[in-house]
């Protein structure tokens, strides 16, 4: 059925909201018998990042589908329950938290690369990257692997 | 033996639309089916946690679910089921289409 079929995805956003839509589809690829390969690059790299990881939020400042003024937004604390409310969320429908994720999609077969060129404006060594991360790669080097995938850019 | 000669009903894709028409025998010819023939030790210890959960909690479990309680992680699932476990173990399971996104 899906032989051939390949998806690649790159990360680019570090917001909490934002890494699960490339760790649901990556991993529902891999369920489905279809290669994937992730590819962090820019605010995208938070989400491998040793320190950075367990503390990803979701901010409701510029984002109209909060359904709330954009003061209240702003005020402080806000973020920090929304990012709370939405991790609850995420636990009431057995969605792992994305440390977790990245272990499960990368033990399911699914490539994990860093950005070199994200990684060096950033100052970030492997060691400071999850263990999950296959590689650190450029541009070019990520389109050789993505030759042939359905690219998904997030 | 194919699955179509075991008498049971099947959808388009060849899952089982009825989990209580579930045999043993059912899970070897959907194996065969699927390339994963012979069944092991560990595939029915995936097999028959899936159906023991899927009928206390009247729905398949994901997959995270399966890695994380039938006693095999998910390196060895997709080891064991290859090129789409979903698929592989709710055929084997005599389950329908697993609809989950996890």
């Amino acid at each position: 059925m899906s032989g051939e079929r390949k998806l690649a995805i790159i990360c680019s956003k570090g917001s909490l909201d934002m890494a699960y839509p490339g760790l649901i589809l990556a991993n529902a690829a891999r369920m489905m018998g279809i290669e994937a390969d992730l590819f962090f690059t820019f605010w995208g790299m938070d989400i491998i990042t040793k320190d950075k990881v367990d503390h990803l939020k979701v901010t409701p400042v510029g984002n109209p589908a909060m359904h709330m003024p954009q003061f209240v937004g702003g005020l402080p604390g806000m973020t920090d329950v929304a990012t709370a409310m939405l991790k609850k969320e995420i636990e009431r429908l057995d969605i792992p938290p994305v440390r977790e994720f990245l272990q499960m999609v990368h033990d399911a077969g699914c490539g994990i690369y860093a950005c070199k060129l994200a990684a060096e404006m950033m100052h970030l060594k492997r060691e400071d990257l999850v263990d999950e991360v296959d590689d650190i790669i450029g541009a070019m080097e990520f389109l050789e692997k993505a030759e042939g995938a359905q690219l998904l850019f997030i | 033996m194919a699955t179509k000669e075991l008498n049971v009903s099947l959808d388009a894709e060849g899952f089982m639309t009825d989990p209580n028409q579930w045999t043993p025998e059912i899970a070897e010819a959907m194996a065969e089916e699927e390339g994963i023939a012979p069944l092991t030790e560990r595939h029915w210890q995936v097999i028959n946690w899936v159906r023991k959960e899927a009928a206390r909690t009247g729905e398949f479990p994901s997959l995270r679910a399966i890695s994380k309680r039938s006693g095999v992680d998910t390196k060895e699932l997709y080891e064991l089921f290859p090129k789409g476990p979903a698929r592989k173990i709710a055929r084997c399971a005599g389950y329908p289409k697993p609809k989950g996104c996890i």
